[in-house]
């Protein structure tokens, strides 16, 4: 497989602790993404995972630390610069989160009409090749509550990636789909990520999803709240000292 | 829910003990069924008090007919009991079924704190958290009127960002297509008010005067304030249901991860829309009034509809039409406030959705009767 990989840091959370008010959700978080890589943020269920994703595409202020996006601190930037860093990610949410009012062309041809200068005309082409990437075709002009939940998704996918994202973000892919879409969305989002270098960053604790497609992943922990390893995942099954990693990984059935 | 079909054959549930060594030994008899007879569990705590100073607990279940969760709720009480007197809980003598789920119940223990305390707060404690609740409320209204003004700064300044369709739209919702209902309620109010006119007026000789009374008050009070009331329940719902179900389903995330003002895209279309749209209704909403009133009159009294209508003519000065006028886009502004205040602060359940279209509905009638009273000062002491 070509991996377009290279070594240098594409996002890093620096020292990060989440909190809603008084209630902990993760503390001292410390991990770097590459450009390029798939990673992968897992754990148990209620363990934080997704406002960990919240806090980097800029919906969740860290209570304490930093989250630094090519260099630039996230957090402290001005609001226009911030909107430009909003802007070089892509985001999937679980269940799509299409804007139900809009069609699929509409929804995916929003972020052209707001930031760039391409004609209706242009903008409509756009919306039918990024609709025909996720095998959407010739449903430019369904509203979301017509299609199936899988589309949904995929159409969500197809918005996330309208301005030619740095990096994608996806809320757990395969919640919801059957195993065949499911692997579908993984394919796919290799794909992007080799033929155009997204960095790209899954919640899940999907463990097919994980080994299929992870090059490196942060490992929460609902009760200590905070990160337990860092690593390739097929690696922090087989060799990772901590055991309830290894037994999340191996699905319950980890050797002590 | 259909209930179970009892079978033809049911024998009452009894559970009976005897000592045996250090054992106490209960006997399962009968069919222990949730739509059964459910006396069969009565007697154990008199039971179990007899199992103090005893090793074990063993069971007996040869003779147990047909069970279901009506047997294990009973078991896992023993298995409470025993757990809390350190007494040995020996299930060998029960159903295999039965051992499975009792040993599935307790295979994950309890986690600590998870339990939640739930107290009767006191009457004081419920006021006082009603008080906070409010002023909180209060603050939030306060702080999103301060980001929509700087909001509409940016719309002076054409930096706002939203898609000048989404207006047109929402001017379609809360104007053209609020004419019936508008219509309706105000030509029936305007009827209303001349079956008064024309009983009190009439009895000494002034009856024409009723074209006055209809035409001051619903130009003036009635049209503004009756159209707000309604839009409120119509166009404010609509907007905090709207906003509240985009926020549940992370619609308005998925624009703020574009870099969009979710103020400027979702919420300054409409409050635009309806301060726009209301001076128009109003409008609309007093020639309504005012036909209501010259149908009950033309028919009830000895007057023309032309002497009608001059009447009204007359009654009605500019500062009567501007003061009703303003009062529309006062109370427009603050109806499309409290709608998609509410929506943008709502939770993330339907459940919060329809407490967030409630609270739009209710918090949009007080500012409007609020600000009713207040104005009507504010024009008295400047002799409008």
């Amino acid at each position: 497989m070509d991996i377009q990989q290279t070594s240098d840091t594409h996002i890093e959370i620096s020292d990060v602790t989440l909190a809603y008010g008084d209630f902990l959700i993760q503390q001292n978080l410390n991990f770097s993404i590459r450009r390029g890589e798939v990673f992968v943020v897992m754990g148990g269920s209620g363990c934080g995972k997704t406002t960990v994703l919240r806090s980097i595409i800029g919906l969740k202020s860290p209570s304490k630390g930093k989250i630094l996006i090519d260099g630039q601190s996230f957090w402290d930037a001005g609001e226009d610069q911030r909107n430009e860093l909003k802007r070089s990610m892509g985001v999937l949410f679980q269940q799509g989160a299409l804007w139900s009012s809009m069609t699929l062309a509409e929804n995916i041809g929003l972020a052209l009409q707001m930031y760039t200068d391409i004609t209706a005309k242009d903008i409509r082409e756009i919306c039918s090749l990024k609709l025909a990437l996720v095998g959407l075709a010739g449903f430019e002009d369904f509203y979301p509550n017509e299609i199936s939940g899988g589309m949904r998704k995929r159409a969500g996918l197809a918005r996330a990636m309208a301005l030619d994202p740095d990096i994608l973000c996806f809320d757990e892919p395969s919640a919801g789909l059957d195993p065949l879409s499911s692997k579908l969305l993984d394919d796919l989002i290799l794909e992007l990520r080799d033929s155009l270098g997204t960095t790209v960053i899954i919640v899940t604790h999907e463990l097919a999803s994980i080994f299929a497609i992870a090059d490196n992943s942060v490992f929460l922990d609902p009760d200590t709240k905070t990160q337990l390893a860092i690593g390739n995942p097929k690696m922090l099954r087989d060799e990772c000292d901590n055991f309830a990693v290894r037994n999340f990984l191996a699905r319950g059935e980890a050797r002590e | 829910m259909p209930v179970p079909k009892q079978p033809q054959s049911s024998k009452a549930p009894k559970v009976t003990q005897r000592t045996a060594d250090e054992n106490l030994v209960l006997t399962f008899t009968g069919d222990w069924l949730l739509a059964g007879d459910q006396a069969g569990g009565h007697n154990l705590d008199a039971i179990l008090a007899e199992a103090h100073g005893k090793q074990r607990i063993v069971y007996e279940s040869n003779e147990l007919g047909s069970w279901d969760t009506g047997l294990i709720t009973v078991l896992a009480g023993i298995q409470h009991f025993a757990d809390s007197q350190q007494i040995d809980n020996d299930l060998t003598g029960l159903p295999e079924g039965a051992q499975g789920l009792l040993k599935l119940a307790f295979a994950v223990k309890e986690r600590e704190g998870a339990r939640r305390q739930i107290t009767q707060p006191r009457l004081t404690e419920t006021v006082g958290t009603a008080a906070i609740d409010m002023l909180t409320s209060g603050q939030e209204l306060v702080e999103f009127m301060g980001e929509l003004t700087l909001s509409f700064q940016r719309l002076i300044r054409r930096k706002a960002t939203f898609q000048t369709s989404q207006v047109w739209l929402a001017i379609q919702e809360a104007g053209v297509e609020a004419l019936p209902i508008v219509g309706l309620i105000t030509f029936l109010i305007g009827m209303i008010f001349a079956f008064v006119g024309v009983m009190q007026l009439n009895n000494f000789g002034a009856g024409i005067y009723t074209a006055d009374l209809v035409a001051v008050a619903m130009v003036r009070e009635m049209a503004p304030i009756m159209t707000a009331i309604l839009m409120a329940g119509r166009t404010g719902a609509a907007y905090a249901a709207q906003l509240g179900t985009m926020k549940v389903n992370e619609e308005i995330d998925a624009l703020s991860t574009l870099g969009i003002n979710t103020i400027d895209f979702l919420v300054l279309p409409r409050v635009i829309a309806l301060t726009l749209m209301m001076p128009f209704l109003t409008m609309y909403a007093s020639v309504m009034g005012i036909l209501g009133g010259l149908v009950v009159a033309v028919s009830m009294l000895d007057v023309t509809v032309l002497q009608y209508v001059v009447q009204t003519d007359a009654a009605i000065g500019m500062n009567t039409l501007f003061g009703g006028l303003f009062k529309a886009i006062v109370y427009g502004a603050l109806v499309a406030l409290a709608g998609t205040q509410q929506g943008m602060a709502c939770g993330d359940s339907a459940m919060a959705v329809g407490q967030a279209t409630t609270k739009a509905v209710v918090m949009g009638i007080v500012l409007i009767v609020v600000s009713a009273s207040i104005l009507t000062v504010i024009y008295i002491n400047l002799g409008i």
